[in-house]
């Protein structure tokens, strides 16, 4: 025997109570833990989807919108913008480098999306297997792209018209896997990258097959004949010095066609939004604990009065009164532990059910087995809650009068 | 093995109690009579430790029980005084040998397992993991007698330990009680009312209050 034992042999005695105690410590905690895990892990998704870009540009519309749907590659694209615009900006001297992306396509809800190699570096990737595209409808796989498809290099597949699955299919221009990239944790593991060209000939409603032969731009934007009016979704900025950053939004945005978008801006202030939302689950989660404390002292508190007598029989076979006191604080602790642990179990796997019903969405690429060093502040806090909860019925074990009880 | 000096008790609004000196040695049984609220329990409350007498002394051994103070007392108690209660009070929680073997755990003197030794002496072994509520009066009588027991005491106290016992059960719970205590050389004190004991056993006093 031992004074957990004793403890929990008490709390057994009494299961259902037992286990609402646990079941609802543990719904506020889990409730924690996700938003934890996700605020954690999105953020630093974010971040590190959006390193290396300092602004993007694109067609008028929500900067929210065009930051979300060329950089995360969560939202549609506000429109196109014109070939030689995109490529007049471009030699602005405030600019170091841009990256062109002409987006529209997906495969299977994948996005397809046609850049240059720069792109590559931008991500700093690294192939599993084969190489980067050379010549139109070559194409390269995210790793989770791979996955999913079951696709290796030299299989071939035919890409849709729209951002998600099932709409009309590019049919007579199939792409050819040439690459796939190892797994990054970064944005590109879900899209498949190809040639800006390759976007361009889906789209054709003649079919040149000579031009198709031809290699296609490794940097900067592709070669056209004047005639034509090519277009580009969006382009991808990068500084040449900190007063860029000042100048060139305003410059871009003076134009008609076209509007700048800074990523950091734009996703603090989505941050910003999603962050009262946050705080409200939050607070109701800290209700739902305080609540399951108040729950634990209450249930304490009544055992106690039925207790009486175990407790002055103890006193009575040797027991001090700092045992008994002990004993009733380790049942609230006790409970309090096996509540924040299975509120941490529930919050993981609840974390993990969502990543895994929400692949191709914004929560894609989150891992539900991270552990954070918050969660121990999630077990503190727990226990914190037992041990407050416990300390008016321990205390009422520690004044017991024995005498007076066992002879009632 | 246990004596009295003029030991003083009162509740408040109700006249003293005349307790007379008493004296138990090893091996003995003393009866302690009288009517409702003569004291008895009081007595036995005072000689277990579990209440402080307004003045006296209670030696235990040769050692003055309440100048212990706190833990000392709470430990001493458990390991020198087994204590019967009119009502078997059996922890419902645990199993019937967890109860017995409380006393080893709050008296810090688990190294010497008594369990097995007092089920079988109490005839009792093969309830060894009933549940408590499966248990009969008789059976859950014993079960606290053998929790009593289990630290081999010096004293043996019990308060109207056949009550709510038939003819039978009692008979046989006064002849444990009396042969464990004998067994062990220990004092056996029992405080009751019960017609029944005082054929068994031969030494008695009577308390009385001066008002009734």
């Amino acid at each position: 025997m031992s004074m957990l034992k004793l403890s929990w042999k008490y709390l057994l005695a009494k299961p259902w109570n037992t286990t609402l105690n646990i079941l609802l410590l543990a719904l506020g905690l889990s409730i924690i833990t996700v938003l934890i895990l996700i605020q954690d892990q999105f953020e630093n998704k974010m971040n590190r989807d959006a390193a290396g870009i300092d602004l993007v540009i694109g067609a008028k519309g929500s900067p929210l919108q065009l930051v979300l749907s060329s950089v995360y590659h969560i939202d549609f694209p506000t429109g196109n913008i014109p070939l030689d615009e995109a490529r007049g900006i471009s030699r602005n001297r405030l600019i170091k480098n841009t990256i062109p992306l002409g987006l529209g396509d997906n495969y299977q809800g994948f996005r397809i999306v046609g850049t240059n190699h720069d792109y590559l570096d931008l991500y700093e990737v690294t192939f599993a297997a084969g190489e980067a595209w050379n010549k139109a409808f070559d194409v390269v796989l995210g790793s989770r792209v791979a996955q999913k498809s079951g696709f290796e290099v030299g299989d071939v597949f035919v890409g849709s018209h729209g951002i998600e699955a099932a709409s009309h299919e590019h049919d007579e221009h199939p792409y050819r896997v040439v690459g796939i990239l190892a797994p990054s944790d970064k944005i590109v593991d879900q899209l498949i990258l190809t040639s800006i060209e390759s976007v361009w000939y889906a789209h054709d409603e003649e079919h040149d097959h000579g031009k198709m032969e031809e290699e296609v731009a490794k940097t900067g934007f592709p070669e056209v004949v004047a005639d034509e009016e090519r277009e580009l979704t969006t382009l991808l900025v990068q500084y040449r010095n900190p007063i860029a950053a000042v100048q060139l939004p305003r410059l871009v945005n003076s134009r008609s066609a076209l509007q700048a978008a800074s990523p950091s801006f734009e996703i603090s202030r989505l941050f910003e939004l999603l962050g009262v939302g946050i705080s409200l689950v939050q607070g109701l989660a800290l209700i739902i604990v305080l609540i399951a404390g108040l729950g634990i002292f209450i249930a304490l508190y009544n055992s106690l009065k039925e207790r009486k007598y175990d407790l002055a029989v103890m006193r009575a076979i040797g027991a001090s009164r700092e045992q008994l006191f002990v004993l009733i604080i380790l049942e609230g602790v006790l409970l309090t532990f096996l509540g924040a642990v299975t509120g941490l179990l529930i919050g993981h796997f609840f974390l993990y059910i969502l990543v895994m019903t929400n692949e191709q969405g914004a929560l894609s690429g989150l891992s539900a087995g991270v552990f954070l060093t918050q969660e121990w502040w999630i077990l503190a806090y727990a226990l914190g809650v037992g041990i407050l909860a416990s300390l008016i019925p321990a205390w009422n074990a520690y004044r017991t009068d024995i005498a007076n009880q066992l002879t009632k | 093995m246990i004596a009295t000096k003029s030991i003083q008790f009162s509740y408040e609004g109700i006249p003293a109690f005349e307790i007379p000196d008493l004296e138990i040695r090893g091996g003995e049984a003393l009866l302690v009579l009288g009517k409702s609220g003569s004291g008895k329990t009081t007595l036995l409350n005072i000689l277990g430790g579990l209440l402080a007498p307004r003045k006296g002394e209670i030696l235990v051994d040769g050692l003055s029980l309440y100048s212990l103070k706190g833990q000392k007392l709470d430990k001493f108690r458990g390991k020198n005084i087994g204590i019967v209660f009119q009502k078997p009070h059996i922890l419902a929680p645990l199993s019937v040998a967890e109860n017995i073997a409380l006393p080893h755990f709050f008296s810090k003197s688990e190294a010497n397992d008594k369990v097995d030794h007092y089920l079988k002496e109490l005839g009792i072994m093969d309830k060894k993991h009933a549940k408590i509520n499966t248990l009969s009066e008789g059976e859950a009588q014993r079960v606290s007698i053998a929790r009593a027991l289990v630290n081999e005491p010096k004293i043996i106290l019990a308060d109207e330990p056949t009550a709510s016992l038939d003819d039978e059960n009692a008979r046989i719970v006064v002849q444990l009680l009396k042969s464990q205590a004998a067994k062990l050389g220990a004092a056996l004190l029992i405080v009751t009312h019960d017609q029944r004991i005082k054929s068994e056993i031969n030494q008695s006093i009577t308390l009385k209050r001066k008002d009734l």
